[in-house]
Formats: structure tokens, C-alpha cells, sequence
């Protein structure tokens, strides 16, 4: 089967060609958490992650609130 | 008249606390839970980082025991060295809070100091404010770099009192005094506070709050300590209220010298 890699939060990871972030969020069990996405450094909002199809290359941060001052 | 001693009104919204509380450096999630409701803080900032791919992501989670349906969250961009990484990170910030347009800029300057990088600090703050944020910003006590700030938009202006983590006071009364007094916007004292006295030094000097995470999560007894926090600020900001009686040389005696029995 075919795949393409992307870099999610600084590490390659696999997944195949036609995958949306809906997709990839899903893959990664985190649907019902408080996380934001963005592909190379832009936000995409939550209701465009359906949209949204994953490219070769694409640098993906998932990101959580976590304790900080 | 003196008077009434309300809470805090950022960005025109009101908080029953001028204590605002970070929740990092805590032993676990219930201790977070447990201190910051003990500080009787309304507000609580929040750092964004990667989620850890792997990891059990059913675990418990910092916003189930600071829910944002009970607390003001305030995502901040610490451990950002640029404007770009910082408004990144705070544009993150707002998608995971829903939009939520309050935020606690920190643009540093260098690990040692964490001291604040300002014209990286000023930049981040012009593209926040122009993209919709309400920028409460870390700074140095420079009345010079507050003014400008507040000029840009700015809805609370937090200069450091000692270096982040430090504990070591309030260092420098006299420049809080200065960016107080042509302040329009809230002053809070964000970073150095060590003990419940700093807290209080604080708010006795005039500023609208105190914003602090080490000296609570880092104390023997956290709960404790922020509890006493919590008291510190309530005492401050009503000795400042109060009205201090001035500083003098020559004693005066509070017993009148009329009537003695010698």
C-alpha cells in the first residue's frame, strides 16, 4: 500500500496518500481532546480538518495545554 | 473616602482574585488542582506544547482539574526566544481554548536570565494585538517599554520584580512605582515573587495584581503556601487602599502624654 511521510511533531510519520487530518487525528485516538492543529506553522481550525488533506512533507504540530507560569 | 477593595478588570472583563496563578513545576495534577484552588485564583496560564504521540492519550489532562468552564485559562508562549514562535504559539493557544482571545505574552531573552526580550516582546505584541488578542504581556520595569506597550494595545502591562523562579522579591520599587503611576492599564507583578511579603510589597506599592507559579508549586506545603498567597494580595492591595501612614526619623508616641500618674 502506498504511504506518504509527514513530520508530526518533529518526528516522520506515516500515512496514507488521501489521509485528512480529521484522519490523522483520529489515527492518534486525540478526536475528544483539547488540542489545536497547524500544517507548516498555519492553524487550521477544527471544523477544516475534514478539508484538510495531508501533503508529503508537511510539518504537523498537535499541541495540548500542559502546567506552565 | 477610602476605597472599596473589588477585584481585577482586564480587557473589561472582571475576576474576583488579583492573584493569578501558574500551573506548572506541581508533583501531580491533583496537587495542581488542590493549590490552585486554595489561591482562590481566577485566572490560571497554561504553557502549549506537543501533545506526546504515544502516549496513553486517555491519561488525565491539566484542563480536566483546571476546567476552562471554572477558570480563565491563560495560555502563555514561555520558552519562546523569537515574535514568530511567540505569536505561533499563542495563535495555537486560542484554537485549543475556543477562540479565547486572553493571552500572557513572553518573548525571552536568554536561558540563563529568562530576562524578557523586548523588541522581540514589542513586535509579538503589535502582530497579537492587530490579530485580535488581548495581550497581557511579560516585560522588563522599564516605564519606557510599558509606555510603549500600552501604546500598542496591551490590556496588562507585567513587569518582572526578579528574575523567573528566582524568589527573590520585589528588587526594584521604585521602577513599579514609576510604570504604576502612568499605567492606564492593569500592572501585576509577574515573576520573583518568593514568599507571601513579596506578594504583599507588591500590592502595597499600587499594582492591580501579582501573577506567580514558583513560589506556591515550589514551597514545602503548596497548598499552604498558596493559600497564604492568596491572604498576601487580599492584605496588600487593602493596606494600600488604607493608606499608609508615612516613613519618619523621630518617633511619635501613641500614647497621649496628658494625664500621666509621674
Amino acid at each position: 500500500m502506498e504511504i506518504i511521510v509527514i513530520v508530526l511533531n518533529g518526528e516522520p510519520h506515516q500515512v496514507s496518500p488521501s489521509s485528512t487530518l480529521t484522519d490523522l487525528v483520529e489515527a492518534l485516538n486525540l478526536s475528544q481532546k483539547a488540542i489545536a492543529v497547524a500544517v507548516n506553522r498555519t492553524i487550521i481550525a477544527r471544523h477544516q480538518w475534514g478539508e484538510y488533506q495531508l501533503q508529503a512533507q508537511d510539518q504537523v504540530d498537535v499541541v495540548r495545554a500542559i502546567g506552565g507560569g | 473616602m477610602s476605597q472599596e477593595n473589588t477585584g481585577l478588570t482586564i480587557a473589561g472583563t472582571h475576576y474576583s482574585s488579583r492573584l493569578l496563578v501558574g500551573s506548572g513545576k506541581y508533583r501531580d495534577l491533583e496537587q495542581t488542582r488542590l493549590a490552585t484552588e486554595a489561591s482562590g485564583a481566577a485566572i490560571i496560564t497554561v504553557a502549549i506544547r506537543r501533545v506526546n504521540i504515544g502516549q496513553d492519550p486517555n491519561a488525565p489532562s491539566l484542563l480536566d482539574v483546571v476546567p476552562p468552564s471554572r477558570y480563565t485559562i491563560l495560555p502563555n508562549s514561555a520558552g519562546c526566544y523569537t515574535a514568530a514562535d511567540a505569536v505561533y504559539t499563542l495563535q495555537l493557544g486560542r484554537e485549543l481554548l475556543n477562540g479565547h482571545k486572553l493571552c500572557k505574552l513572553e518573548v525571552l531573552g536568554d536561558e540563563k536570565s529568562l530576562f524578557p526580550n523586548m523588541p522581540e516582546t514589542l513586535k509579538a505584541a503589535e502582530t497579537l494585538v492587530k490579530d485580535g488578542f488581548d495581550v497581557m504581556v511579560y516585560c522588563s520595569d522599564d516605564p519606557i517599554q510599558a509606555k510603549l506597550l500600552e501604546q500598542i494595545g496591551c490590556v496588562a502591562i507585567m513587569p518582572l520584580a526578579s528574575l523567573i523562579g528566582s524568589g527573590m522579591g520585589i528588587l526594584n520599587p521604585w521602577n513599579l512605582s514609576l510604570i504604576i503611576e502612568q499605567a492606564t492599564v492593569p500592572v501585576l507583578v509577574d515573576a520573583g515573587v518568593g514568599t507571601a511579603s513579596d506578594a504583599a510589597i507588591a500590592m502595597e506599592l499600587g499594582c492591580d495584581g501579582v501573577l506567580m507559579n514558583s513560589a506556591i508549586a515550589g514551597a514545602q506545603d503548596p497548598i499552604r503556601m498558596a493559600r497564604a498567597m492568596r491572604l498576601a494580595v487580599e492584605a496588600g492591595r487593602e493596606a494600600f487602599l488604607a493608606g499608609r501612614i508615612p516613613k519618619r526619623f523621630s518617633a511619635s508616641a501613641s500614647s497621649p502624654l496628658a494625664g500621666r500618674v509621674v
